[in-house]
């Protein structure tokens, strides 16, 4: 088994799927549930398996599994896993299970459901180990059918709107994904067979000329900006979040937009290094954009939900912006970023969600005073603010201080506006902590219960979670950095800034 | 000049299934009650022996031309041979369902007619002689003009009407270019053995390159009408949304097959030197099929008339693969045609069920709630649908993997553009279907049709559909040696 492990973690989900769809209606719904929870948390077990099995210190692909699939297409199953797919890939085993039991209570159609949830999983987990650029595609589009399915089936009342404005989105973004991917394998052809190996067309697409592969980065770069989302690509996800069940925005803000950034990455920066340094100003500046704008948007909302999607356009653009900086410190602390918003969002998404199964509002007017009724509730969410807002010795903090150190280095404008986006975060986020749990409660929210066992299972190993990878997040970073290294050194050349210690050694301005 | 000899075993399959029709219609005819099992036993042997023959032809080691080198005996024939067998044996089961839910509506001259197109069709994909060509589109053309008004309902037998009047048009411009074709090259011979035949007088410049011009646009004309591309689609929806469903079924999987067959060898041998000059034709009509079809799509409110719309689409996905001239892009289209035909014909089947007696609920609302009414046939309808919009593990994404692949391989990259694009408008009217089932309440009292066996036929369908998502590659090996052509 150690040779596929990888295998393994991609499709065990799929193996749940499969026990449900046998199922279908002869299965009580308590059946189905369980079935669900033991297939997540079995894939769990065996990602940490691959943990074991990894060598954190080294940089490029490990634990590779290589054999062909369809060979008259060209289409490998190749599957791989660095430091930055390795950390995504726990965050998604991780946060599944969690999104399980907190779609407990969901008692229309529970087997499909599941199915949908489960079938996600894979598809997520494919997107982030395919080394085949279609096989990659394949999982990318994958991811929408389910998602869509989810809003769709078990949303609120606008959910059949946003579910296809989220399909028709993705799907448009990734229509230039694809022809650019094929357009690659045309071309690979010449030296050998042709193939979709991410690492062979590495070599093909540095030939290519200059013209020709800033196209291909446009390309690839919409269809992941539209994921991420970046502005003004991101008018999806506030309809996608706010209508999504919680499990569904749980593992919308926690996985999926990872897997746009994921893919700027992994793709964007390994295929077209320079395209990508020709493009990293626009890029940024987009970044930026979408840092203030989904800040200043999330601090108008009424709708606790819309606000924690804004507020994810604004924490997913310093991801961006720290892919996008080419310093150590900056793209480590971009995808440390990525799996602590997953955390501390997708936590966000739950306490949200379990004060709307109580008061059956969103709107931050109707509630207040909550504190005083539900405090270990209350109080959870405050810990999870404090950990979204960057309070040092929470696991944000670490990742935005590392974006913004690092996009110093390159540009003081940049740092400095997302600096200020950070104050902004601590305004919108603590002021509608403020209304929803102090101030006069409302009559009928009295005698409201507080935490049951199953949400405080739900809450405790995220909010864990949150506290350890703030005070020692030398856990990810150290498993990180060798695949920073390696991927800077493949975009800049030597004698560039690379890091920040390198600024004040050369003497540049501070 | 020696005499030539009869070489029959290639149009065995052909023969056996004029002869099946032709016991069918004397049975029709003399028997005092007609009995509809017995019709449809006819139609069944006559279809698994044509079958049967189309196997040992896909062994042939005889002649590579008989009869006069009028017909081709290679394996591209013979894979069209088996789809269409498979699309007129589907046909058949469905419409014999069709006809004990409504007996009124039956009538015993169905399977006779879809043998005659099906033989048709086989001979078309196989003929070697433009000649030929036209007989056979002459043949199942006219036996889908009477299957179109076989109910003779009003709407039916308009639709029958336009059928036949824009298909007689068509059919002129077809035996035009093939006139035309005659001048330029003083052949009708696709590929000629003992005297030069199209390809070779082409590729030897001996005749009038302007009338071979000419030719070439009516032929594509022709070609264009038959496989429903824009503009040459007018009369899609109309036909698919009159005939009975379970015509439908059977001819819009075969029509487009046996026609793009025949597209190929005309396109790809005959006129293969030409291939400068076909291919911006060839990229023109799909760009314009693509968008036509999905555009137009979107407004539909009948299913019918969307999945027309969709095969017009579906039309520009296959040309879009032929407009790389080459192996590679026959193969691509020929998945694509063989993915096309086991998801139409299921989507239709579907249709047929969920439209229940007298074809009334056809509209989108008529699927509203389906997923909670009948599961299994909503489950089944959306893996059509998410096959025809091309996403995974669907076959259709492979298929359009393939078409598009092979477009940007030969240089195409902005046809594969504007395909992708309006693959992503195609999703939003296939995705409103799935609305309407998994979303939406019941509207009314509508019933599906709740017989079990036809939705055990969509079941294996559908199970096809995705097992050709996952593993195309069982079909690469037969993909592989049908797309070699001779000439």
């Amino acid at each position: 088994m150690n040779g596929s492990i990888l295998s393994v973690v991609i499709f065990l989900p799929l193996a749940g799927v499969a026990v449900l769809a046998v199922g279908g209606r002869r299965m009580t719904d308590e059946a189905a549930r369980w079935v669900a929870i033991v297939t997540a948390l079995a894939t769990f077990g065996a990602s940490l398996v691959m943990l074991g099995d990894v060598d954190r210190t080294a940089a490029g692909y490990q634990l590779v599994e290589d054999t062909w699939w369809v060979r008259s297409v060209g289409l490998r199953y190749l599957v791989g896993v660095d430091g930055f797919s390795l950390w995504l890939v726990l965050l998604t085993t991780f946060l599944f299970p969690i999104s399980i039991l907190a779609s407990w209570k969901i008692d229309r159609n529970v087997a499909r459901y599941f199915a949908a949830i489960l079938a996600l999983e894979t598809a997520v987990l494919g997107s982030f180990l395919a080394l085949d650029l279609l096989l990659f595609f394949l999982f990318f589009e994958a991811i929408l059918v389910p998602m869509y399915l989810i809003i769709g089936g078990w949303g609120s009342a606008n959910r059949v709107y946003a579910a296809i404005k989220f399909f028709l989105f993705t799907m448009a973004g990734s229509a230039f994904l694809l022809v650019a991917i094929l357009y690659l394998y045309a071309h690979s052809g010449a030296g050998g067979d042709a193939s979709f190996d991410v690492r062979q067309l590495t070599t093909v697409a540095a030939g290519l000329p200059v013209q020709t592969s800033r196209v291909l980065f446009l390309a690839f770069f919409v269809a992941f900006a539209v994921k991420v989302p970046l502005f003004p690509l991101h008018t999806w996800l506030p309809d996608a979040h706010t209508e999504a069940p919680t499990a569904g925005s749980v593992l919308l803000a926690g996985v999926l937009l990872k897997v746009g950034a994921y893919g700027l990455l992994r793709f964007n920066l390994t295929l077209f290094p320079e395209a990508s340094k020709h493009f990293a100003t626009f890029v940024s500046v987009l970044a930026v954009i979408g840092i203030v704008y989904g800040a200043i948007c999330a601090l108008m909302q009424t709708d606790v939900k819309r606000l924690v999607a804004y507020s994810s356009v604004s924490h997913l653009g310093f991801v961006v912006l720290g892919i996008f900086a080419f310093t150590q410190q900056a793209i480590t602390g971009g995808v440390l970023q990525m799996v602590n918003h997953g955390l501390a969002t997708g936590a966000l998404f739950l306490l949200v969600g379990m004060v709307y199964e109580r008061t059956h509002t969103r709107e931050l007017s109707e509630m207040g005073g909550l504190a005083s009724v539900m405090p270990w509730l209350l109080g959870a969410f405050l810990f999870v603010v404090f950990a979204s807002v960057g309070l040092p010795g929470l696991n944000s903090f670490v990742g935005e201080f590392l974006v913004v150190l690092g996009t110093f280095a390159v540009s003081h404008w940049f740092g400095s506006i997302a600096v200020l986006a950070v104050i902004l975060a601590a305004i919108y986020l603590l002021w509608s902590y403020q209304r929803v749990a102090y101030g006069p409660v409302h009559e009928e929210h009295r005698h409201l219960p507080d935490l049951s066992g199953r949400e405080v299972a739900v809450l405790a190993p995220v909010m864990a979670l949150i506290l350890v990878f703030g005070i020692y997040p030398k856990l990810l970073t150290s498993s990180i950095d060798p695949s920073t290294k390696a991927t800077i050194a493949h975009v800049q050349p030597v004698g560039q800034i690379t890091d920040v210690g390198q600024v004040r050694a050369t003497g540049a301005s501070p | 000049m020696p005499t030539p000899q009869l070489v029959l075993q290639p149009v065995l399959p052909e023969m056996i299934l004029c002869a099946a029709a032709i016991a069918g219609m004397l049975y029709e005819a003399f028997a005092r009650r007609s009995e509809r099992s017995i019709h449809l036993g006819i139609a069944l042997v006559g279809v698994a022996a044509a079958a049967a023959a189309a196997y040992t032809l896909w062994n042939w080691t005889g002649a590579p031309f008989v009869l006069g080198d009028t017909v081709a005996a290679d394996r591209f024939g013979a894979l069209a041979a088996f789809v269409l067998l498979g699309a007129a044996a589907f046909g058949c089961l469905s419409y014999a369902h069709y006809a004990e839910r409504d007996p009124e509506a039956y009538r015993g001259e169905f399977y006779p007619l879809v043998l005659f197109a099906t033989a048709g069709m086989i001979l078309i994909a196989a003929a070697n002689d433009l000649i030929v060509v036209f007989l056979a589109l002459e043949l199942l053309s006219l036996s889908l003009y009477v299957l179109t008004g076989i109910t003779g309902t009003r709407r039916s037998t308009e639709a029958a009407m336009k059928y036949f009047l824009l298909g007689a048009f068509s059919s002129a411009f077809f035996l035009y270019g093939v006139a035309m074709a005659y001048g330029a090259t003083n052949t009708t011979k696709i590929v000629g053995v003992t005297s030069p035949g199209i390809v070779q007088a082409l590729a030897g410049q001996t005749g009038s390159q302007a009338l071979a011009l000419l030719a070439m646009a009516f032929l594509l004309i022709g070609f264009g009408f038959k496989v429903s591309s824009a503009p040459f689609h007018m009369w899609t929806p109309d036909v698919y949304q009159g005939a009975p469903t379970p015509v439908v079924a059977y001819m819009s999987a075969a029509t487009k097959v046996a026609a793009f067959f025949a597209l190929i060898r005309v396109f790809d041998v005959a006129l293969q030197p030409l291939t400068w000059d076909w291919t911006p034709l060839v990229y023109a009509l799909a760009a314009l099929s693509i968008v036509v079809g999905s555009f137009l799509a979107i407004a539909q409110r009948d299913i019918k008339r969307m999945l027309a719309y969709s095969s017009v689409a579906q039309a520009g996905f296959i040309l879009t693969g032929l407009t790389s001239p080459n192996a590679l892009g026959i193969r691509a289209a020929m998945f694509y045609l063989i993915v096309y035909t086991l998801m139409t014909v299921g989507a239709f089947g579907v249709v047929m069920l969920v439209s229940a007696r007298g074809e009334e609920q056809t509209s989108l609302e008529s699927y509203a709630g389906l997923a909670k009414r009948s599961p299994g046939l909503a489950a089944v309808m959306a893996v059509f649908l998410l096959s025809l919009a091309g996403i995974p593990p669907t076959a259709g994404f492979i298929a359009k993997v393939t078409v598009f692949s092979a477009a940007i391989e030969a240089g195409n990259w902005p046809l594969a553009v504007i395909g992708v694009l309006a693959s992503v408008v195609a999703a939003f009217f296939y995705l409103r279907v799935i609305v309407y089932m998994y979303m939406r309440e019941p509207a009314g009292e509508l019933e599906a049709d709740p017989s079990m066996l036809p939705r055990v036929a969509a079941g294996v369908l559908a199970v096809a559909v995705v097992t050709l998502g996952i593993f195309p590659g069982i079909l690469s090996g037969v993909l592989r040696s049908a797309s070699v052509l001779r000439w």
